[in-house]
């Protein structure tokens, strides 16, 4: 995916939230860190074009909720981040964007996350790609492009605000475990 | 000892692990693992101010408060901390009087690891505790205050409040005043601060000055207005009634009298100095009422942020270390 | 039975020999010191090139622990000690339990020494009764039964009347009073030398000036009363330097440095074992320029005697918090190889300098026989391996205890074989010698 593909995805998607919402009244945005972030605040922006409206967006680091946290005996710490979320998820439906799913465990550790934020009358999922091999019974209420690839695959979502440029890209080989890549690519060994 | 992760994507730091199975001390830590106790402090921070104060982070694993010497504030710091992190806490407090009764600490520890616990923090009056129980044990040890040696999570804290005020520690100046001698606060902080660059007076009477306390890299005085002249933060420490006894200084009034923080030496400091006090304070000794209770005292923010502080330790240690494969 | 210690460089400094000579052992006496002796019928015992044989070693400061401390070491074990040592001779402390401070606690011991047969062992009893510091022990009784001279050691003695009581009295039978120098009061609760070590260690110190104090009042009271004063393992420049006015004044003054204070400084407790208890002793290690100053002393002459203060904990009582570990390490069988490797090959003293310190001093000060290989003299010889590579192995320690900061040491410099009474209760194969 390049760039404009990306813009447009990202565009197509908002339109889809307004029509199944039946417009954005009680909606928030929740980027899991850190490129959801990145496109949730997008998706925000296109938002407020569309409807004129205001969708409160926060960002959540789901890295104490990871279920693989503890697990090696050696190697370095996923890095902990801040979580900001400025407003009550209590009684709103929350929008959940990713950037890419692929096991489903970083979005199982982000409802959990989200769940002791408070009690939101919904949960959905947005996901920028979609490249399969699910572990968990998760699914995305909003893609932007189903990949499929194999396990030995790696998929990197490029963005302008931390990579300074957008494209998706598809790779042979695993990435480097670094912590930047867990966050990527949702899941544990 | 194996090299450091590295990594340098985004923003994100260069090291993302304490090198080490313990803290027993500011001592060994490097100047990037100070960094990364305070980044990730701040990310703990946060989980304060939810709903649900709780992380599964630690889920699973205990942590054991070993405390022979008596402390509600930093025992219950720690236990929050660790509650906060989903850790499962026990709390043994050793009274005096059982120690000289018998068991020594080694065999206390050693009966204790035998349950398996993950981490063990540790407060004791020996110096040099904690290196005794990190040479015997395999848990993580904690010091949380050996003696009068250090009391690394109160330097940590200390710092970790005044980057959130003042964005940095390099080059603030930063007067520590009191019972120099006989603190490990005051050692642990000596050692934080002069890594990361700030500029650091100690004050006291000749009695309680540590010797050779210049060699560390602070500058020494008994003169307390040259101390706290355009400081950036001024630290008080505790007077201890006992110090007397040793003839120490002839009695409390005096020591007011000559170093006690009064509103009228705070404003030699800059206009947003900051005062702080590792607690529990002595009104009217080593720091005025007007002063603990005023504009300028960070003390109740310094508690409140020794849980975030506290919890970033503990999450960074129970990762378990690189060099932890030599086992 | 006659043996002839044939070929080696024979170092006697009291009667100026330092060359090859051979030495006729007879019994248990010297019968000879010469060039190409005959044989005569003895046992020939070659001694292979670099060896050195001098007059038997002789510790002025040990404790044995017996009676009361067996499971730190007993009579027996630490004489087996010394004997791998190098020493022929120690003299024994009496902060026993129960203290010596009669005749049947002197008695015992040498009881016990007697069984064992290996080093000679010279009791010094006590200056007080109990070392209380109240009450002068029965000095005359301590005399006849056997000690060589009195000490409280442990801690100074009570008071200055005390010591000048106990001065005019043992003069009377020409005994030292050896010192644990040391004022209480500035001592308080230390458990290190007060310096920038301990306190970026947090752990309280004893400033060098505690025991300079010490010093200086044994000096003037030595100066009133005519007796002997030594000073017990010495080790800050403060005290080195009331001893040097003392003698120039012609004060009857003499000390001892055990080696670990010639050799180590307070760094040693922060690394490499940071709070290693095996660096705790009394008086405690100092900083460099004490150590340093002791070094001078000895190069100069003004210190009189190495003497270990060999002091067995153990391993229970040393595997706890810094503050609460007894002082002491053991040192008889680490003196010889710290000597001269930090001593002779350091370039800082000869040989000879180093018999005196180890032989020649130590018996003349106690008044015991020794120091010297004279014709009729006893047949204590120390026979060294000045090149001797020498691993110190704590757990091959002979004494009971193994409580040394010196394990893993690899020095140059050791013992080869040690005679007492003619007798080899001690021979090292790894040097050539065959006995």
């Amino acid at each position: 995916m390049d760039a404009d593909r990306i813009a447009r995805t990202l565009t197509r998607i908002a339109h889809e939230i307004v029509e199944r919402n039946k417009g954005v009244d009680d909606l928030a945005l929740v980027g899991v860190r850190t490129r959801g972030v990145h496109l949730a605040r997008r998706l925000a922006r296109t938002l407020k074009e569309i409807t004129g409206d205001e969708v409160p967006t926060g960002a959540l680091d789901i890295t104490l909720y990871r279920d693989d946290l503890m697990r090696h005996a050696v190697g370095p710490q996923p890095l902990v981040r801040r979580t900001e979320i400025p407003f009550s998820i209590d009684d709103r439906k929350i929008l959940l964007v990713d950037d890419v799913l692929y096991t489903g465990r970083t979005t199982r550790a982000a409802l959990d996350a989200l769940i002791d934020f408070g009690r939101p009358r919904g949960i959905q999922l947005i996901v920028l790609v979609d490249r399969g091999h699910r572990e968990l019974p998760i699914k995305a209420d909003y893609v932007g492009k189903n990949l499929p690839t194999s396990p030995e695959e790696s998929v990197q979502v490029c963005l302008q605000e931390s990579d300074n440029r957008d494209e998706v890209v598809l790779e042979p080989g695993s990435p480097p475990r670094t912590p930047a890549r867990w966050g990527a690519e949702g899941g544990a060994a | 000892m194996s090299a450091p992760a590295i990594t340098k994507v985004d923003d994100i730091p260069a090291i993302t692990s304490l090198r080490r199975k313990d803290l027993l001390g500011i001592s060994d830590l490097a100047a990037d693992e100070i960094t990364l106790v305070l980044d990730t402090a701040e990310a703990m921070k946060e989980i304060g101010s939810r709903p649900i104060k709780k992380v599964p982070a630690l889920r699973g694993k205990t942590v054991v408060n070993l405390f022979f010497e008596p402390s509600t504030r930093t025992r219950t710091s720690f236990e929050i901390a660790e509650k906060r992190l989903s850790a499962d806490t026990l709390n043994i407090a050793i009274a005096s009087s059982s120690v000289i009764k018998g068991e020594t600490l080694a065999d206390t520890a050693l009966n204790i690891e035998a349950m398996q616990p993950d981490m063990i923090v540790l407060r004791h009056s020996s110096s040099g505790a904690c290196h005794l129980l990190s040479r015997i044990c395999r848990s993580a040890i904690i010091n949380a205050g050996d003696g009068m040696h250090e009391h690394p999570t109160q330097a940590l804290l200390d710092a970790f409040t005044i980057r959130e005020h003042k964005k940095r520690l390099q080059g603030l100046k930063v007067a520590i005043v009191g019972d120099l001698q006989h603190s490990r606060v005051l050692r642990s902080n000596i050692l934080l601060l002069t890594k990361m660059g700030a500029d650091v007076w100690v004050c006291g009477p000749p009695t309680l000055i540590p010797t050779d306390i210049t060699r560390s890299g602070v500058r020494a005085t008994t003169r307390v207005d040259e101390a706290v002249a355009d400081a950036d933060v001024i630290m008080l420490l505790r007077i201890q009634l006992e110090r007397m006894e040793g003839a120490f200084f002839p009695s409390l009034r005096e020591y007011f009298n000559v170093f006690g923080m009064t509103e009228a030496r705070l404003r030699l400091a800059k206009p947003d100095v900051m005062i702080m006090h590792p607690g529990p304070m002595n009104r009217g000794v080593e720091i005025s009422s007007e002063v603990a209770d005023g504009p300028y005292s960070v003390i109740l923010e310094q508690v409140a942020n020794g849980v975030a502080v506290r919890m970033a330790v503990l999450y960074l240690l129970a990762g378990g270390a690189e060099h932890e494969t030599a086992a | 039975m006659k043996r002839l210690l044939r070929g080696g460089r024979v170092i006697d400094p009291v009667n100026g020999i330092d060359g090859v000579h051979d030495v006729l052992i007879e019994g248990d006496r010297i019968a000879a010191v010469g060039r190409d002796l005959p044989v005569n019928g003895a046992s020939v015992v070659e001694i292979p090139q670099g060896l050195v044989v001098c007059p038997g070693f002789i510790d002025m400061h040990v404790h044995l622990r017996e009676p009361g401390q067996e499971h730190k070491e007993t009579v027996a074990s630490g004489a087996a000690a010394a004997v791998a040592g190098g020493f022929t001779a120690v003299a024994c402390m009496p902060n026993t339990t129960p203290v010596n401070d009669d005749a049947n606690v002197t008695a015992y011991i040498l009881s016990k020494a007697a069984e064992a047969a290996l080093a000679r062992v010279y009791p010094i009893g006590a200056v007080s009764r109990g070392s209380q510091g109240e009450l002068l022990a029965d000095i005359a009784e301590l005399k006849q039964a056997g000690c060589v001279a009195i000490t409280d050691d442990g801690h100074p003695v009570k008071t200055a009347m005390l010591m000048r009581r106990a001065m005019e009295y043992a003069g009377m039978f020409g005994m030292p009073l050896i010192e644990h120098c040391e004022d209480p009061s500035l001592k308080g609760d230390g458990v290190a030398h007060e310096g920038y070590v301990a306190a970026t260690l947090g752990l309280r110190g004893m400033p060098g000036a505690c025991e300079a104090l010490g010093v200086e009042r044994g000096v003037l009271l030595s100066e009133l009363t005519g007796t002997a004063f030594h000073v017990a393992h010495m080790s800050a420049r403060a005290s080195l330097r009331a001893v040097r006015k003392g003698k120039e004044a012609g004060v009857r003054v003499t000390c001892e440095v055990a080696p670990h204070h010639f050799t180590l400084t307070d760094e040693a407790l922060g690394s490499p074992i940071p709070y290693d208890t095996n660096t705790k002793m009394n008086p405690p290690l100092r900083e460099a320029a004490d150590r340093d100053a002791m070094l001078s002393g000895i190069a100069d002459g003004s210190v009189d005697a190495i003497a270990t203060d060999h002091a067995p904990h153990h391993y229970d009582e040393k595997k706890v918090e810094f503050d609460r570990a007894p002082f002491g390490i053991v040192g008889l069988e680490t003196a010889v190889p710290l000597s001269l490797d930090r001593l002779v090959h350091a370039g800082l003293i000869r040989l000879s300098r180093l018999v005196e310190l180890l032989s020649v001093n130590p018996a003349r000060i106690l008044g015991v026989a020794g120091g010297s290989l004279s014709a009729g003299a006893p047949a204590d010889v120390t026979v060294i391996a000045p090149d001797l590579r020498v691993r110190i192995e704590a757990a091959r320690l002979r004494s009971r205890s193994k409580n040394t900061p010196f394990d893993g040491w690899e020095l140059r410099g050791g013992v080869a074989a040690t005679f007492v009474g003619g007798r080899p209760l001690f021979v090292n194969p790894e040097t050539g010698l065959a006995v």
